[in-house]
């Protein structure tokens, strides 16, 4: 039933990106060509979303169990650090480059759409080569 | 001066999709006590513990599968890839490596963090916004 759900949630979210035009990197770099032709409808995806998620969250920030009886996992953390803005910043720097962020270029992998295959092998060995860091930092933790 | 992309800009569409991925992200947190953020979603199956990659999965299968399910009922809108190979590569390391270090991305921090009205994704938020803006600026207003 879990599984069920979880793979649902994920089906539902991929044809919302679908639908609002995000998985095409042609429409959000149309959104951060904020100096050029301007295309405003990101902002129109994230407020839809927000809306219907600020109901959501007050709720889910009542509760410490979800109402399939699991633990409620809310992010504790409340400081803002470097690592926080400068990967950020980063981030940006690659989506601006490409239009692409993880959940649409996994939607167009499942599209089979070769640059997609291309951008996420990238991101997973960007994600790969930050673990293998934090893999380090722990050992030289550890170790002193 | 800012001039709107008319023949691009879809706001019924880009509000509907929008909503269609906050009630996503209220399903997963409400149902699974999980905030939909897929950089981290995705970024766990690297380092994979017991008991954890199954949902992990089952989430990403559901995206992955979306355009199969969305192409059942319509026709799967034409996409305009742009980036070259070499760009794109760049682009996904910067993104995986970004998101990683930015605990996040346009789901998590964008939407389920805004939602929770959590002051670090406010300026996760701010800072990938900021650097995405600016990225295409240069690539089509300063090298273009």
């Amino acid at each position: 039933m879990q599984r069920l759900t979880e793979f649902a949630v994920g089906l539902l979210f991929g044809v919302g990106l679908i639908v609002s035009g995000m998985t095409d990197p042609g429409k959000v770099l149309g959104f951060l060509d904020l100096f050029g032709a301007w295309d405003p409808s990101l902002a129109f995806v994230m407020g839809g979303a927000i809306l219907v998620g600020l109901g959501a969250f007050t709720v889910a920030k009542r509760r410490t169990t979800s109402f399939l009886g699991g633990a409620m996992h809310l992010p504790q953390r409340r400081d803002i650090d470097r690592r926080l803005v400068v990967g950020s910043l980063t981030f940006g720097v690659g989506w601006g480059l490409a239009g692409f962020c993880p959940g649409p270029a996994l939607v167009s992998l499942g599209a089979l759409q070769p640059k997609a295959v291309v951008f996420v092998v990238a991101m997973l060995a960007g994600m790969a080569i930050y673990e293998l860091g934090e893999l380090m930092r722990e050992k030289r933790a550890s170790a002193a | 001066m800012i001039t709107i992309d008319w023949t691009h800009f879809t706001p019924w569409m880009s509000l509907a999709g929008g909503v269609l991925l906050g009630l996503a992200s209220a399903l997963f947190i409400l149902l699974n006590g999980r905030v939909l953020g897929i950089s981290g979603i995705v970024a766990g199956l690297l380092r994979p513990r017991p008991a954890d990659s199954a949902w992990r999965l089952a989430f990403v299968l559901g995206l992955l599968t979306a355009p199969a399910a969305y192409a059942l009922v319509a026709t799967l809108p034409a996409v305009r890839i742009d980036a070259g190979w070499g760009t794109l590569v760049v682009a996904g390391l910067l993104v995986g490596l970004g998101t990683r270090y930015g605990a996040g991305c346009t789901s998590g921090h964008g939407v389920c963090g805004l939602s929770r009205l959590s002051p670090r994704s406010l300026v996760a938020t701010l800072a990938f916004m900021g650097t995405g803006f600016a990225t295409v600026f240069v690539a089509r207003h300063l090298f273009a």
